[in-house]
Formats: C-alpha cells, structure tokens, sequence
C-alpha cells in the first residue's frame, strides 16, 4: 500500500495505482481526455500531467505514473498549472469551436476543462486544420474535425468490443482517426459515442434533437436483452429521445449493447394507443368498457380448460402476477412464459439462472457455452467474457455455432454429440473443465427451444454436475427480459394444463377457444387464427395480428416495474414517460379486467401489488440482490436429436416488438448485417 | 589530433574489402569467444569502465544500460535491438559503419547480446538505406556461415541469432519504444514509460535498445582494453567518436576523432575549412539538427563532447556538426527544420502533435518577417508548452532548434519583422 502526499494530504492506495487514482483519492481533481479507467492507458492527451517529487524536473502524465511510497505530488503548483494550460492551449488551437451547433455541448469533456484550465482568448492566429468527416455506420455521426485523439474510441474497439475497425492514420496534425468507410460491426459500437470526450463521435439518430440540461433523467432498466442492463432514460415532453447506460459494476459495468441504446425510436412507431375489437372481421376502435367486457364475457362464456395464456418477453414481475391471480381465480390451467417452447424446467430455479452472475465470468477460469451465441444474445456479457479472457486467461468451449465471438475459444462441435463427449470425458475440453478450479457451463435458449431440449438441458446439468460443482457453475442464459421473472412467478402449465405449444396446437384444433396474449409477440398469427384472441401489450405487432380484442399497454419505459435479470437479480425500472393515448399500465389494465369478470384482485395500487407479490415471492423483494437457489434435479435425461444447436438470435437488431418498430434498427439491418456477415464470410 | 593506431573504423571510408575476410584482417571477430568467455558481468564491468557514452544521442553510459537487464526474466526471451534508423539531419555515421564495416556491428551484436542475457538481436535499419541492408545481410550470412553466429557461436558455447528488419523510413521510430512497436509490426509510436525496454520492450520481454555506433564500438574496446578507451578523450566524456561534419564547408566528412576535439579544429583538420574561410562562419548545429544552434562566438573555442556543449546550452547529439556560413538565411534553415520536425511528430501526444504544427507555420511567417516582434516571444513560449510535456524526445527536439535561433538570432528576427513592414508601408 504506497503511502504518498498530494498537495500536503497524505493518501495511502491500494498497490498498482496509478498517481491520478491517489490524486482522486486525495480528493483532488485531475482533468483528463484519454484516460478511461476500463481502457488500457495511452498517456497521450497529456492533460493529467502534475509536478512529482521526486523525479525529473518536469511534468509527469498521472494516469500512466504508478504511485510510489514517498512521492509527493503538486496538482497546484506553477509547474502543473502551466502545463496544464498550454496542453489545453494546444487542444483548441486546431479545434473548431463550434459549441454552438455541437451536439455534444453541455456535456462536452472538453468544453468543461477550457473553462477550467483553458485561457479566455487564442493566440493561435493561423489556419485550423479540417478533416474530412468518415462513414462510421448507421449509429455513429462523425465530425472528425472536432476530434483531439485521445484514441478512446479506438482502444474501446480494439479492447472492450474485440472488433478492431477503428483505427489512427497518419502522424503528426495529419493524424485521422478513421474505420476505411465501413461502419463498426460490433455489437457494441454506440459506447465509442459515450466514450468520446467531444464532439466528434455523436449519437446519428439522436443528432440534434436535444439539449442535456432539456432532458428529463430517469433511472430505469433495459429489457432488451435479458441482462437487465442499468439505464438512464433521457425524455423531454413526453417523448424518450435516448437511452444511456448507467453504471453497475454487477451487470453492465458502464456498457450498453446498440439495439437497448438505439431502439427507443422505436417507442413512437405502431403503437396500440386505444383499445380494439373485432368486428365483422375487421379490428374497430373500441371503448375500454367495451373492450374489458367482450374479454370478460368471452372469459366467463368459456370452459376454463378451452382458455390459455402466454406471456411475452418484455412482461414484467407484476403483470405477470396480476395474470397468474387472474387465472388462477378462473381456474385455468393453460399457461406459458416460454413462448419460444424452451424445456426450461421451473421446478428447479438453479436450473433457469446464471448462478455464478454476470460478473462471476472474471472469476471463472473455464466457461463451456452450449447452444449460445452471447455475441448478440448479450453483447455486454460477452464483452465480459472477453475481459475475462484476455486478463485472465479464461478458457472458453463451445458446443453451437462457430460464430466469431471476438475472443478464441475450443470450438466442440455443433450439437449433441459433442455435449455427450464432454459429459463422459473424450472431449479434450473436459480436461480443461475438470483441471479448473471455478469452471461454467452456460446453456442457452438455442439448446432448449427444441423437441429434445429437455434432454439437451439434462445432459447440461450432468456436465455440471460432474465438473463444475452444480449450481455454483451452472448457468442458463437468456434472451427475453420478462423470462426469469415469469418463471418465478410460476407462470407454467399447472396440473393438466397446456404449454405454449399445447395451446398453440389447441388453438388450431378447437381445443383451445381463448387465448390470452399478454405481450406475446413471437408467435406467428396464422396459426391461432381459429382461437378467440385477447392481445395485451404495447405495439402493434405479430400478436396485435392475430387478436380479437386488443387492450393497449404499457412498454418498459411507461411504467414502473420489476425485472428479474438471467442472473436471478431483481431490479425495478422507472416511469419515464406516460404510455401514449388510452393505452394503460399492464397490471391496471388486469386489475380492470378483473373487476369486469366480477372477482377484482386484491389491490388497487401497484404498492398494494407488489407487496402481495413480494409476500408470495420474497427474493422479488430483494431488489438489485442475488438470492442462491438451491441445485436439484430439472431437465429430462433422454434421446438427443443431431440438429446443430443454432441461437434464437438469427437478427440482433430484431428481437423483439420494439425494436421491429424502430426505424434505427431498420437502417442497422440494412447498413449492418450484410458488412458483418461478409467479415465472417458465411454468406457464401 | 586522433592517432592511426587508436581509431576503431579502419575501413570508415571503404577503401578496403567489407566482407568477413577483410574485417578479420583489420582484428575483427579475433578470439570473439575469449571476449564472451569472460561472463555478463565482466564484460558490463568493462564497459562501465570504458565510460563509453551511448552514440545515438542521449549520451546515456552503455554498460550501465547494460546492466539493467534482468538476469532472471521469469522465463522470458531477452532481446538486443539495435537502433539502425538513422534519421537525424545531418548524421551519416551509421551509415557508413554499415556498408563499410558490417562485421564491427555484427560481432558487437553477439558480444553486447552475451552480455545482457539476450537470445537475439533485432537489427532495425532505416528504411532508405537500402545497400546499407544488403551489405549487413551478407555479413551477416558470412557470419552464420562462417560459425560465428548461431548455435555456439564463435565455439563460445553461446547461441545467438542476428535478424534484420527494415524499416519504413519514419524519423520517429529511432524513438526506441516506437522502434519496438514498429518492430512489432505495430505503428510506429513510443510507448509511456515506465516500464523501461528493460522491464518489457520487445514483445513484452526484456530487451537493451543501443545506437549501431555504441555496439560497433564495443568489441575493440574490450579487445583493446577499457583503459585505453577511457585514457582518450576526457572525463566522463571518453574514447573516440565519429563526426558527420557537412554543410558549407570545403570538404563534408564523416571523421573519427577524440572526444573533446575543439570544434574549430574538427572543421578545419578535416573538412578542409568553413567555405570562405573561419571568418565566414555565421552558425554551427553540432550535434544533429535537434541540438540547437551555436553563434559564430561561441564555436571559435568550443570543444566536442558532452559536458562542454550541453554547458553551453546545446548538446553533442549524434556529433553531426552543420556549418552555415554567411551566406545562409538562418531563418529560413530553422523554418525548414521546423517542417521536418511537424512532419515527423507520430500524431500520438498533444503537444507535439499540434504544436510543431503552429510553430512551422508561425515560422514561415517569420521567413518573410509577416510577423509581430511580440510572436518571437510568443514562439518562444510555445516551444516551452511542446518540452518536456510529451511522451517521448521528439518534443524537446523539436523544440530546441527553435529556441536555440530565438535565443542566439533574435535581432535577425526582428530585423527580417522590420523590413518587411517598412516594405509593405512603403
């Protein structure tokens, strides 16, 4: 632990800081642009630099020194000040000083230090510099002009995200910062625009819409993939303009994957603002009265074994609770939260999470990923994965797809076979499994959603259970937000009831006469067209298709709600903005319901829900904590098809409702998909 | 005045043969194993004795460099590089060392490997110097042919290989950090220290960057003894050292000479004279272009060597001494320094990157007197912002030419200032 003074304070820091750290330990503020304490440190901007005793007679660059026992550091002193000073000179002299019609004004590394450490006017009476501005994809504005090379951008390409297309060309003042015209294809590629500390890289779809200090900030939850990512709403009049991550060292650290960054326009396009009915074959406008009594009539006329419902991807903890009560008061059995048929077992929750957490994967020293892409699954997950490689040396197998991960792995093979040679210990994987001391195997929804996946989960468990000690190394990953949640809750065929697949095929059959669609959009609508549909959910999509009566809701951003991440970990999301014309809060809209059918739930507030929720499910009380789940015995040990495990994720940038509805996601597909299928080189 | 016998290069000038025969008839590769034999520590020891001074530029003492190898790597490779790159204006010694007297520079390869620990030398020879390459290449392969590299090399029971890489011509990567990561195929910028090459250079292993001259040298000087080198010259500034002498004088010449030899001498013994005689010299770069400017007065008695140029304010670089006589427009020679040291700039660090820029074009300014007198001052200053606030060197080399006109031909500024708005008023 070096003991050191800055500017007269003692200050004692862990060993292997740096002289910026023990500065900010000391309370004392060290301007910086290229230091980015998740990057590697590159000393370049020179804006950090401080007088050091002892050492050489002149400034030294904090972020790259280390702290030693005895130094002293002058973050005041002549020498520091007048450093500081001429570096910031020399920043500005070539850049353009367009604040004004900066979208970065406000919020701009750069413009807060000039008024700190800069000097009121220039000497510099020459020509500036101007750079050409370059293509960096559907997500990224550039005006490179405005660009001082700190080099983040491209440090976050090459470290973070894996995929190295941001790079520096030229020297000295002719030095670019350029991607050769094609756009980043990474998963993660919004974060540079985060990273950047002025203007040169900013948001393309949020280009000049607001002002920070315009915004409303609202701390809420991603449902976009089913990390649970920690976000900050940024709306202004009703209306979400951005998304931003915020930081949770547990789950997102300080990243955010490009659709739960960029989809939010999403938001606005082919929502359900009012409730519909279907008349004459047509769907008409209808009052709520209307609408909640042609549900309830339709509920109360019908044999509770003819009724099923699914819950969506997107549904939080208590609307699915709402549902479930609703039902159960109704006696039906027929209910599902895996609509993409996943043999999830619930009756084990070891079973269904990430049990060591997300941040668990730096600790591990082998991960076996079978039937999982985490590259679009959960891009920010995978980023962690990667860390842990290249830090740690993790030691990462796969059964699946041989996908470009952005790190090396053992490729097993493509399915079953390979999954049985690791569980009896042919594969040479399964020495790596068995020598390491904190081993994971994480199963995805690609090795589930499959007529064998009960015997896929089984022999998952079995590899486990074998090498990696049960639930401590077992984890399930997830692609929908809602999924872990239902699954809590119970939301699955009761004694005698039908899965999704049994209500689907029932609703073709006649077997099933209603079905209840609470934000369920993945299923295609032909194949319930014979069913009496009730679709409840916020967007216009594949279930609003196929429903008879549409009651309007609420998305992630309009209510407030729980989300149960993929690693067990409760979190609430906040209202940003109100859900757009009569559309309502899910659980209101059930509450209502059930009032029509003449048995009202409960409650009458969301307080008065989540109480009775959290009385029935104590760990969703424990909100932002992980609770252990004890292991046990889930899956079905059976024949195994050859089938080639493939990720639910055929298209990141369409995985659900809102992000089908967003136009920015559209432009990704089109500007994206190809480039980053071409690099892989799997389009033929 | 140098004695024959005591120089090094015998065949700086290439009159006799390059190849191995000839370099073992001028005492090259003579019992190289007795020399390894004498084990890393000795052979550091002696050249700390020698006082031989690093010949790049920095002047930093070589068998201390040396010694900073670790001798336990933890399992690591240790590297040599040695710093072919020559680019500094005005220096053509290395050069010469190469096309004339490879086997110097190869054999000091294998010596200075023995005594650091290393596996390999890494040779990063400057891009231009294309004939320069090919000579060392066959020197290299007589050398391997010949048993003296590789395994067991020179039967001294050390195995070693030499490689040489070429470089793509850039001024910076005789940085020796930006010459590692070019090494490394990366681009071609200097990296923080520390950690020191030492620590972790050359793919992250421990590895001596030295100049070709300090290895070229060194194998004599353990031949010959650390007292004779140390007995020439003066303290702390000792042995012989080569001068590039060029620009207007009668005869340009790469030259050996004792440390210490007074300038006026080097010019006039060697170089036949500043063109026009003594009394025409305006100025003196005597170390390479990064080392500033001495004034006329200053050069009548200077001596060449470390301690007495950097007590003058300027430094003895890589003794690339540039005479400019009466006839030559110092301001307009700065400014085209100032290009070169704008161009060069790696782009990576702030200051050099946007401040050499200023300073070229304040400096074309200048040429023509478009300027204030109060932007002598202002240049000045900005220089002072570039020093000692970057990563590497470049800065402060950049800087010093600019100072060193400011501090010595400041009333040639004003003057140019002058004229050129009692011209645009008239």
């Amino acid at each position: 632990m070096p003991k050191l003074k800055v500017d007269g304070i003692e200050v004692e820091v862990p060993p292997g800081s740096t002289v910026l750290q023990a500065c900010e330990a000391a309370g004392k503020e060290i301007p910086r642009f290229c230091y980015h304490q998740r990057l590697s440190i590159a000393g370049n901007c020179r804006m950090c630099l401080v007088e050091v005793k002892p050492g050489p007679p002149k400034p030294q660059a904090s972020c790259a020194l280390p702290a030693a026992d005895n130094q002293e550091v002058f973050t005041d002193s002549p020498m520091t000040v007048k450093a500081r000073k001429g570096v910031m000179e020399m920043l500005l002299i070539n850049h353009p000083l367009d604040c004004p019609i900066c979208d970065q004004g406000g919020e701009c590394d750069l413009q807060d230090q000039a008024l700190h450490y800069g000097a009121d006017t220039s000497r510099y009476a020459e020509n500036k510099r101007a750079v050409k501005d370059k293509n960096m994809g559907p997500l990224i504005k550039t005006i490179m002009t405005r660009c001082i090379h700190c080099t983040r951008c491209v440090r976050f390409v090459d470290e973070v995200a894996g995929v190295p297309t941001i790079g520096a060309l030229g020297r000295s003042g002719d030095m670019e910062i350029t991607t050769l015209e094609q756009a980043v294809a990474s998963e993660l590629s919004g974060n540079v625009v985060d990273l950047c500390p002025v203007g040169a890289l900013t948001s393309k779809p949020y280009a000049f819409n607001a002002r920070p200090w315009e915004l409303t900030k609202t701390e809420s939850i991603d449902v976009m993939d089913a990390l649970g990512s920690n976000i900050r709403i940024d709306t202004r009049s009703g209306e979400v303009l951005r998304v931003l991550p915020r930081l949770n060292e547990d789950v997102n650290e300080e990243w955010l994957g490009d659709k739960s960054r960029y989809a939010c326009d999403g938001l606005k396009r082919q929502r359900l603002d009012r409730p519909y009915v279907r008349r004459d074959g047509k769907l008409r406008p209808a009052s709520w009265p209307e609408a909640l009594q042609t549900v309830a009539s339709k509920l109360k006329a019908t044999a509770p074994e003819k009724i099923g419902a699914i819950v969506g991807d997107l549904v939080d903890c208590e609307s699915v609770f709402a549902l479930k009560q609703l039902l159960d008061g109704l006696k039906v059995a027929s209910m599902d939260c895996r609509q993409d048929g996943a043999a999830i077992d619930p009756a084990c929750r070891a079973g269904y999470i990430l049990n060591a957490g997300l941040a668990g994967v730096e600790e591990a020293d082998a991960l076996l990923l079978i039937g999982t892409n985490p590259r679009v699954e959960a891009p920010v997950w995978n980023a962690r994965i990667r860390k842990a490689w290249l830090e740690n040396g993790l030691k990462v197998g796969v059964i699946g797809e041989n996908a470009d991960l952005t790190y090396r792995y053992s490729y097993l093979g493509a399915g079953a076979q390979s999954l049985q040679a690791v569980a009896n210990g042919s594969d040479d994987f399964a020495k790596v499994l068995e020598n390491a001391e904190r081993p994971m195997v994480v199963i995805g929804q690609g090795a589930l959603a499959r007529a064998d996946g009960a015997a896929v989960l089984a022999a998952a468990r079995a590899i486990a259970d074998k090498y990696a000690g049960g639930a401590a190394g077992f984890g399930m990953l997830h692609t929908a937000a809602g999924r872990v949640g239902a699954l809590d809750l119970g939301f699955v065929p009761g004694e005698g009831g039908l899965n999704t697949a049994g209500i689907v095929d029932g609703a073709a059959s006649g077997e099933v006469e209603v079905v209840f669609l609470l934000g369920a959009d993945e299923i295609a609508p032909s194949k319930l067209q014979n069913a009496f549909v009730v679709y409840q959910g916020h967007h216009g999509d594949h279930g609003a298709h196929a429903a008879d009566v549409i009651l309007p809701g609420a998305a992630y951003t309009e209510k407030d709600a729980t989300y149960v991440n993929t690693e067990g970990r409760p979190q609430h999301a906040y209202r940003a903005v109100f859900a757009p014309g009569e559309a309502r809060e899910d659980w209101a809209i059930l509450r209502a319901l059930s009032g029509a059918l003449g048995a009202p739930l409960p409650y009458d507030t969301l307080a008065g829900l989540r109480a009775a929720m959290c009385e029935a499910h104590p760990h969703l009380g424990a909100t932002d904590a992980l609770s252990e789940a004890e292991w046990g015995e889930f899956g079905a040990v059976g024949e195994m098809a050859e089938t080639p495990f493939a990720s639910p994720v055929r298209n990141y940038y369409h995985t659900n409702a809102i992000a089908r509805a967003s136009e920015t996601m559209a432009r990704c597909i089109e500007e994206l998909l190809p480039a980053a299928t071409k690099a892989t080189g799997t389009n033929g | 005045m140098l004695r024959d016998e005591d120089r090094i290069f015998t065949n700086l000038y290439g009159r006799h043969d390059w190849r191995l025969a000839g370099a073992r008839k001028r005492g090259d590769w003579d019992n190289t194993a007795a020399i390894i034999k004498l084990g890393r520590d000795e052979i550091v020891n002696r050249m700390k004795a020698s006082g031989l001074r690093g010949r790049g530029g920095a002047g930093f003492p070589t068998g201390l460099k040396w010694s900073f190898m670790p001798k336990d790597t933890g399992g690591r490779p240790s590297y040599l590089v040695v710093n072919a790159d020559e680019g500094e204006p005005g220096t053509c010694k290395d050069r010469d060392i190469m096309r004339h007297d490879p086997h110097k520079l190869v054999e000091g390869c294998l010596i200075a490997g023995s005594a650091i620990g290393a596996t390999a030398a890494y040779i990063y020879i400057r891009g231009e110097f294309y004939n320069e390459a090919r000579h060392l290449q066959i020197a290299i392969d007589e050398a391997y042919d010949a048993g003296l590299l590789g395994k067991n090399a020179a039967n001294s029971g050390f195995d070693f290989d030499v490689y040489v890489h070429r470089g793509a011509g850039a001024y910076l990567c005789g940085e020796e950090t930006a010459l590692i990561e070019s090494l490394e195929g990366k681009k071609g910028q200097p990296r923080l220290k520390p950690p020191f090459p030492a620590g972790a250079g050359l793919y992250g292993c421990p590895s001596t960057v030295n100049n070709v001259e300090s290895i070229a040298v060194a194998p004599t000087i353990l031949r010959r003894g650390a007292e004779w080198f140390a007995g020439l010259g003066r303290e702390n500034n000792t042995g012989t050292k080569l001068f590039c002498i060029s620009g207007h004088v009668e005869r340009p010449c790469n030259v050996e000479e004792e440390m210490g030899i007074p300038l006026r001498e080097l010019i006039e013994k060697h170089a036949g004279g500043v063109r026009g005689g003594w009394d025409n010299l305006l100025a003196v770069i005597p170390g390479g272009s990064s080392t500033p400017v001495l004034p006329k007065n200053i050069c009548d008695d200077i001596l060449m060597d470390f301690d007495s140029l950097r007590g003058v304010g300027s430094g003895l670089g890589t003794a690339a001494v540039i005479v400019m006589d009466k006839s030559t427009d110092i301001i307009k020679a700065f400014a085209r320094l100032a290009h070169f040291y704008r161009h060069e700039s790696c782009g990576q660090c702030t200051p050099c990157r946007e401040g050499f820029g200023w300073v070229e074009r304040v400096m074309d300014r200048m040429v023509i007197g478009n300027a204030r007198v109060e932007e002598i001052d202002m240049l000045f200053e900005v220089t002072k912002e570039i020093e000692g606030h970057t990563i590497c060197a470049h800065g402060d080399g950049g800087s010093w030419p600019i100072q060193g006109l400011i501090r010595h031909f400041r009333p040639v500024m004003e003057a140019r200032i002058a004229a050129y708005h009692a011209k645009a008023a008239a």
